[in-house]
């Protein structure tokens, strides 16, 4: 059941001139956070812009003593909302709503995950991977991005025992090229009875890439969506998801309430994904 | 305090709906809303059939305002009935069911399979969506075919008809008159305003619809007008709504001569709005002396001229 938090901007933590890591004070809202999902953020409290922006939770935050008192979100600097997160200070007070939409499915009786990331798609995996190291299961995490200087917070992966595979389009570190380039090639050299699980969010392309990959080398892929929303709620259907249906034809699903995460041999990609 | 307002022979507890196509089937915001404490829960727009809906991109934000072009996806009358009514019912929420036609048969049909439903309290005719090639706005932006479908389903169901109306059209006024005469027991207004966004990086539309419906805080001062034109003309209640946000925003309706609201945006953006709303207007008649909320409707004070 979502709580609409009126949640204090604890740090914005600028990453890059475009990326920044905006923590929120809220307890109750942070404390029945499940990896994969998301909180509707309202960047501002005027008409400018109007609707709640979509955040994947990137972390959940605690205090010392362990107990979780908020979270935070992996922002990009691209419109007008999320300009006015990047610009966020300590103590400003920001309406977020949540948590919202279905999880990842419980990686406990995993044998071991592979976590693909493009860009802000890093930010399910954070607490993805904490579950993961809590349930002992061995993770991995392919991490894309256009350019070196764009791959952040590797320590806190490394920290929770996350052997990480990085990429770059440009080269700058990493391996030359996408993420789904050592992704591919590492699928390849597993014997088929090991028993890996993929779980990616990044752009579409990436998305549908990785389905691909997951579906040739016959692994379970569960994929985190990212569609424009209007309200998070399941109310106005504007965050759909072409998904298949068990009669073989194919329907809109609801990224919101039916997702984010879908299975990947759920999805009908399309041809050519945005 | 007495909240209540009448719309025909309905009784609502409240003047506050939610407004069709912002609101799912209600139970998507059964945990966040009583959803027995809402005037009304109007539910999205069904059709005989289930439609799939327009590819995404779907909606896109504007100024002070989003457009919107779903294509009314939906699981069709009959699953609404099987799936949707009974935990409506049993939530105790006053449902009125916004139903809608590619042709005037479709209408009747599915306004019959309704009548007969318990729980369903009333029926809003949509002849004004923007969105959709056939049927719908092609009924609401003809004053002959407007009298039509409306006199169809008149005969066709005793549940109180309240068409909804497009503001599309040059005088939505002489809508409100024409389904008033084809036995509307009340007309809703405004639906979204057809419009369009194009990307001028990619040369694209913004929708994959090319266009869509605008609504929210944007229109809001077109449809106070336009809620003002039709209950000036029309004796039966006028139900108002266009970018309703706020408390001041439901009263302003209520002046301009809307009996209820409908509130669809600003739920997206709040989906706690519906308390805020009502004890707004506690506090507003509290402070004016008002007893009943339905003294309000209609009250615009013109400085040098005569109420009427």
């Amino acid at each position: 059941m979502p709580v609409d938090a009126d949640a204090e901007v604890l740090a914005s933590t600028r990453l890059s001139d475009d990326y920044c890591v905006v923590a929120f004070r809220a307890p109750a809202l942070a404390a029945a956070i499940r990896p994969g999902q998301f909180v509707m953020v309202r960047t501002s409290a005027g008409n400018t812009p109007l609707l709640r922006r979509p955040y994947s939770v990137f972390e959940r935050l605690r205090d010392s003593n362990g107990e979780v008192i908020g979270f935070s979100i992996l922002n990009k600097r691209v419109g007008v909302g999320s300009r006015l997160l990047y610009d966020a200070a300590p103590g400003m007070r920001v309406s977020c709503l949540g948590p919202l939409g279905r999880p990842f499915s419980s990686a406990t009786g995993t044998t071991e995950a592979w976590m693909v990331a493009g860009g802000t798609g890093l930010a399910p995996f954070a607490t993805l991977s904490e579950e993961l190291a809590a349930a002992g299961v061995p993770r991995r995490l392919f991490y894309g991005a256009r350019t070196g200087s764009e791959l952040f917070c590797l320590d806190r992966f490394e920290r929770l025992g996350v052997n990480v595979v990085l990429a770059t389009e440009d080269g700058t570190r990493g391996e030359h090229g996408r993420v789904t380039v050592p992704l591919a090639r590492e699928l390849g050299s597993r014997p088929a009875s090991s028993g890996v699980v993929l779980y990616a969010c990044g752009p579409e392309a990436m998305l549908k890439a990785v389905a691909g990959l997951a579906e040739r080398y016959g692994r379970e892929c569960e994929v985190a969506t990212e569609r424009q929303m209007g309200c998070g709620m399941g109310g106005c259907y504007s965050c759909v998801v072409r998904v298949r249906t068990p009669e073989g034809g194919s329907r809109y699903a609801r990224s919101c309430v039916e997702g984010p995460v879908f299975r990947a041999a759920d999805i009908v990609w399309e041809e050519r994904p945005a | 305090m007495d909240l209540s307002v009448r719309i025909g022979a309905l009784r609502l507890k409240n003047p506050l709906m939610s407004a069709s196509g912002c609101f799912g089937y209600g139970m998507e915001y059964a945990d966040v809303v009583d959803l027995s404490t809402l005037g009304a829960v109007v539910v999205k727009g069904l059709f005989l059939a289930e439609r799939p809906g327009h590819p995404p991109p779907r909606i896109v934000e504007t100024p002070a305002g989003m457009l919107n072009a779903i294509g009314l996806q939906g699981i069709g009358v009959h699953r609404f009935v099987r799936e949707k009514m009974p935990e409506l019912r049993a939530r105790g929420a006053t449902v009125i069911v916004n139903i809608c036609g590619t042709t005037i048969d479709e209408y009747t049909e599915i306004a019959r399979i309704l009548s007969d439903v318990e729980g369903v309290a009333a029926l809003e005719l949509n002849i004004s969506c923007p969105n959709i090639k056939e049927g719908g706005i092609s009924f609401g932006c003809n004053l002959v075919n407007t009298r039509q479908v409306v006199s169809a389903v008149r005969k066709a169901t005793p549940l109180p008809l309240i068409p909804k109306l497009t503001p599309n059209v040059t005088d939505v006024s002489s809508f409100a008159h024409v389904a008033e005469e084809a036995g509307a027991d009340a007309v809703s207004l405004v639906n979204t305003f057809l419009a369009m966004a194009i990307d001028v990086e990619t040369r694209r539309p913004r929708l994959s619809n090319v266009m869509g419906g605008l609504s929210g805080p944007a229109i809001r001062p077109i449809a106070v007008r336009m809620v003002y034109e039709c209950a000036r003309l029309v004796r039966i209640p006028v139900i108002g709504m266009g970018g309703i946000a706020s408390a001041a925003d439901v009263l302003e309706f209520m002046i301009a001569g809307a009996t209820a609201v409908q509130v669809g945006t600003a739920n997206f953006v709040d989906p706690f709005i519906w308390g805020k709303l009502e004890s707004g207007v506690r506090e507003y008649m509290r402070r004016h002396g008002i007893e009943r909320v339905s003294e309000l409707t209609g009250t615009l004070d013109i400085p040098g001229e005569k109420r009427a």
